[in-house]
């Protein structure tokens, strides 16, 4: 067994200090460690995105940070972003456009697309499809994925600013 | 856009919120990785870097060795199972060679990422450690990779049969000799359908769980019954002891619709350690040992007269089928001869299968599963011919559409189209798309330079699998009835559970049968829970694929729910001294016809039925069960079109804009039909330009990740336009047909024969799939000299 050290995160703003092995990857420790399952691993590589969180608000995935590189930091995932009972807006736009069908992308992909958002309050479609370019999905085509976003930018028209 | 209906009275045929979402969008969902048992063990493979090879040995001591390491499996440990992995596809009179297929290889390894051991241990990344040390020594054997020269001879991947051929099967209707003899000019093309992986964003993943004489798996499939069955049978265990959940599942695409080692390993590893196993897929693991798909060569002949009425049609294929025959490998390339006449009438048509053993991974169902492939070869031939009569495209498919009297049509291939009208969903495509404005708007950006193309797929296919009495063993060898069933249980207090025999992994089944459950019993879908995917809960099923979860497993809830309505009409009769046949569902109540005010809710039958007294002689409780077989297959069809733009100077294209009119019956709710479509276009699109699993000649995987295996992103796409035109099938009380492939059948086409059109200035009048910028700009290079091919490309 490799020797262990001590990372303190604050997620979805609860601090957690864990013991983790240095080789462990960040979206282990909230999957396995935390057990915040919404983070999905899709695949080796760092290509699919389903594992986008968002690391002291910028999003990143969370399968190519080790757990020991996130210390101090604060992380957002999925269960952090809203609730059944209170969906993000995103969140919403999603389920009002069919933005999703087996829900396995899903997560990353509002991860992301609530970060284009905090940057750009106001993308056009080509801005969504290449911020979005960085997070697969094998169901929708994208279609109603870029609408979703497009949907939730033009929600969120002057609450966000 | 969509189309416009008229407003349906209940809840079918309107857009619904998904009732799935909620969890998906929350993080709350559970997927199989996301499922811990106590006392749960890892599971690690250790996986063939050899494409052909004999075993010399395996050492195994280093790795069990390890901290945390409980087992090292190899083959030689499973000789306790019932038997190896199954191929369940043997129709009467077609001799198929059948190699042994275990869950962890013996002998000899056939394909890279062929299993060897595994290795069980504490901790995730534990046991990747210990794999790792696990010494395999192998000593190559010749390795063979291109289907053409493994059909010609050897080396062999099977040596015991002397042959890498598996099987040949033919079928045929009217005389396509004949054919060609009538015809005035003949259409030839040597089509290359490439190998592509399914790709679902969740790989695979088992968690086995033996105890106490019982075993649960949990696994991402689409077949809980499938894989249910063969753990039972090749492990030993009664059926009653096995139960199989597929939980959230992370898409499917056919890679899914599997009996796969893994599954069995993970069982037979809990087993023999009782301690629950989890083995999760990674995606290089995915890109080389779960199953892929197409992977066709094949040899065209299209002949028609000089008005563009089609003669004969006969299509050779060569079926690349990898290393081993998987469930239903040899299946495949038939699925798509049964509709090699497509949307025309044909009277001579010829489909002529050959399988062949390479050292790759197996193929079998990937999303369309046969009809992609079929589609691509009659509508790229199709554009060739009608540019060689100097006819416009579509009107020489108009001129050979199955005219709409002719339905139910039965056409040369043997079986009978249940419904359709082309010429419509071509009138609808063409509302959309202004094909002279196009044509003059090409004609002038290519005295710019700019290379623009539209292309066309008319399209039918066979799906709505299936009416047992043909995919049967009598009839075209499925080893298994393939009904539908559903079971309806009204609760207490009015709230509906419907059990689906189906494993929905993404389409929306959850909503659209609550939609179809809600309007039957007068409830809101809200209140209908839809229960899928476990083996122990509600009948037998049969699971998802193949179009089929609506047309049969839809279908079935609706006989289910017909069958509560009609015990629901007694109980309401009797309460409100009326007879059963004039009680009707109206406003959220059963009332007697005429007198909408004196009714009962769902409710409060289900008081009656539960807590009050029935009528004399009347069974309490409410809640009924149906196995449905249909009569027939059901055959949604479409016209789309896709426009493209191509880089000459680089060999760039760029999807412009892509129109989808598609029938699929009656839509239940048209926000999933639109869903599907895009999906399916989109894998279509892909294949067409961007993926392909490449192996090089020395059987190694060029495309192992998702670095090298090139998935279309956001943004190399448009937004799609989509339309419907509502054919309703005959085969089914709710007029549905599938729509979970129509997409991927027809996209291929429109988008090949978008960039011929572009390209034919050049002189390139074919180019292979997949149309990357280097071969279109080989093409165009090579055009002076255009072979059949158009060009170079392998």
């Amino acid at each position: 067994m490799s020797s262990t050290v001590n990372v303190r995160l604050n997620v979805n703003g609860t601090e957690h200090e864990l013991e983790v092995e240095p080789r462990l990857l960040l979206v282990h420790a909230l999957r396995d460690q935390l057990g915040l399952t919404g983070t999905h691993v899709g695949c080796d590589t760092s290509n699919c995105g389903a594992c986008t969180i968002h690391l002291d608000g910028e999003p990143v995935k969370s399968c190519t940070v080790l757990a020991v590189q996130a210390d101090g930091a604060e992380v957002t995932t999925i269960e952090g972003l809203g609730s059944e009972d209170n969906l993000h807006p995103m969140q919403e736009a999603f389920w009002a456009n069919h933005g999703l069908q087996c829900g396995y992308c899903t997560p990353g992909m509002i991860m992301s697309a609530t970060a284009l958002l905090s940057e750009n309050p106001d993308p056009s479609e080509s801005e969504v499809r290449h911020a979005l370019e960085g997070n697969l999905c094998r169901c929708t085509g994208y279609h109603n994925i870029v609408k979703a976003v497009l949907d939730a930018a033009e929600k969120t028209k002057g609450v966000t600013a | 856009m969509t189309v416009t209906d008229a407003a349906p009275a209940g809840h079918v045929g309107r857009v619904l919120r998904r009732k799935e979402d909620p969890r998906l969008i929350t993080g709350r969902a559970r997927y199989v990785d996301d499922i811990s048992l106590p006392g749960q063990l890892w599971a690690a493979l250790v996986r063939s870097p050899e494409a052909h090879a004999k075993i010399v040995s395996i050492d195994t001591s280093a790795a069990a060795a390890r901290h945390g390491i409980h087992a090292v499996f190899t083959g030689e440990d499973m000789s306790d199972l019932g038997g190896p992995l199954p191929m369940a596809w043997a129709p009467p009179g077609v001799e198929v060679n059948n190699p042994e297929h275990w869950p962890l290889a013996r002998g000899s390894v056939k394909h890279v990422g062929d299993p060897v051991a595994v290795v069980i241990g504490e901790d995730r990344y534990a046991v990747n450690d210990a794999a790792e040390d696990v010494i395999v020594e192998y000593d190559p054997l010749p390795v063979i990779v291109d289907p053409e020269a493994a059909v010609a001879g050897g080396p062999f991947v099977h040596g015991q049969f002397e042959t890498n051929k598996v099987h040949e099967w033919t079928l045929s209707g009217g005389d396509v000799e004949a054919g060609f003899a009538e015809a005035d000019v003949i259409v030839e093309r040597r089509v290359v359908n490439h190998r592509i992986a399914g790709a679902p964003i969740e790989c695979r993943g088992v968690l086995a769980d033996y105890r106490a004489g019982s075993l649960t798996l949990y696994s991402a499939t689409q077949v809980p019954h499938f894989v249910r069955l063969f753990m039972a049978l090749l492990l030993g265990l009664g059926e009653d002891r096995v139960r199989v959940i597929a939980p959230e599942v992370g898409g499917g695409f056919g890679q899914k619709l599997q009996v796969y080692g893994e599954e069995l390993l993970a069982c037979w590893a809990s087993r023999k350690l009782g301690r629950p196993i989890k083995w999760i897929e990674t995606r290089s693991e995915n890109m080389s040992v779960a199953h892929q798909g197409r992977d066709q060569i094949s040899h065209v002949r299209m002949g028609a007269k000089r008005d563009g009425t089609i003669t004969a049609w006969h299509v050779k294929i060569l079926a690349d089928f990898g290393a081993y025959n998987m469930i239903l490998t040899p299946l495949i390339p038939s699925l798509g001869a049964f509709v090699m006449g497509g949307c025309y009438k044909i009277p001579n048509v010829q489909t002529d299968i050959t399988g062949v053993f390479t050292n790759k991974c197996p193929t079998d169902a990937i999303r369309g599963a046969g009809r992609p492939e079929a589609t691509q070869m009659i509508e790229v031939t199709l554009d060739q011919l009608a540019h060689e009569l100097g006819m416009d495209p579509l009107e020489v498919r108009r001129r050979n559409f199955i005219p709409k009297e002719d339905f139910p049509a039965a056409v040369a291939t043997g079986v009978v189209y249940d419904s359709g009208d082309y010429h419509k969903t071509l009138d609808k495509l063409l509302e959309h798309v202004d094909v002279d404005a196009f044509r003059r708007e090409q004609e002038e950006l290519r005295s710019k330079g700019v290379y623009r193309g539209i292309g066309f797929c008319t399209w039918t296919e066979i799906c709505g699998l299936a009416p047992s009495r043909v995919t049967g063993p009598a009839g075209v060898g499925v080893q298994a009835g393939l009904w539908e069933s559903a079971m309806i249980r009204v609760h207490n207090t009015g709230a509906v559970t419907v059990y689906t025999g189906t494993s929905p992994h993404g389409q929306g089944l959850e909503t659209a049968m609550a939609q179809i459950v809600a309007d039957k019993l007068g409830v809101d879908p809200s209140v209908v829970e839809v229960v899928h995917g476990d083996t122990s809960l509600g009948p037998e099923g049969r699971d998802t694929y193949g179009s089929r979860s609506l047309a049969t497993g839809g279908e079935a809830v609706a006989r289910a729910t017909d069958k509560v309505v009609a015990k629901v009409k007694s109980i309401v009769a009797a309460e409100l001294e009326a007879a059963a046949e004039d009680i009707e569902v109206s406003g959220g109540k059963f009332s007697v016809r005429g007198s909408p005010d004196k009714g009962m809710a769902l409710a409060d039958v289900a008081g009656v039925a539960y807590i009050g007294a029935v009528p004399a002689g009347m069974e309490p409780g409410l809640e009924e069960t149906t196995f449905y077989d249909p009569e027939n297959f059901v055959f949604p069809f479409g016209a789309h079109a896709c426009v493209v733009d191509v880089d000459a100077e680089t060999g760039k294209v760029s999807v412009r804009r892509y129109v989808a009119v598609d029938d699929c019956g009656r839509p239940i709710n048209p926000m999933l039909i639109d869903g599907q479509i895009h999906g399916g276009v989109v894998h279509g699109i892909g294949q067409a330009l961007y993926e392909r699993v490449h192996y090089n000649d020395e059987g190694q995987l060029i495309t192992g990740t998702f670095v090298d295996y090139a998935l279309p992103t956001a943004a190399e796409l448009p937004s799609f336009e989509t339309d419907r035109t509502e054919t309703p099938s005959p085969v089914n009380s709710l007029g549905v047909k599938g729509v979970g492939e129509a997409g991927t059948i027809a996209a291929s086409a429109a988008v090949t024969n978008a960039v011929i059109d572009a390209l034919r200035p050049l002189g390139v009048d074919y180019i292979n799939m997949p149309l990357t910028p280097m071969r279109i700009w080989d093409a165009i290079a090579n055009s002076q000299g255009a072979s059949p091919e158009g060009g170079t490309q392998p």
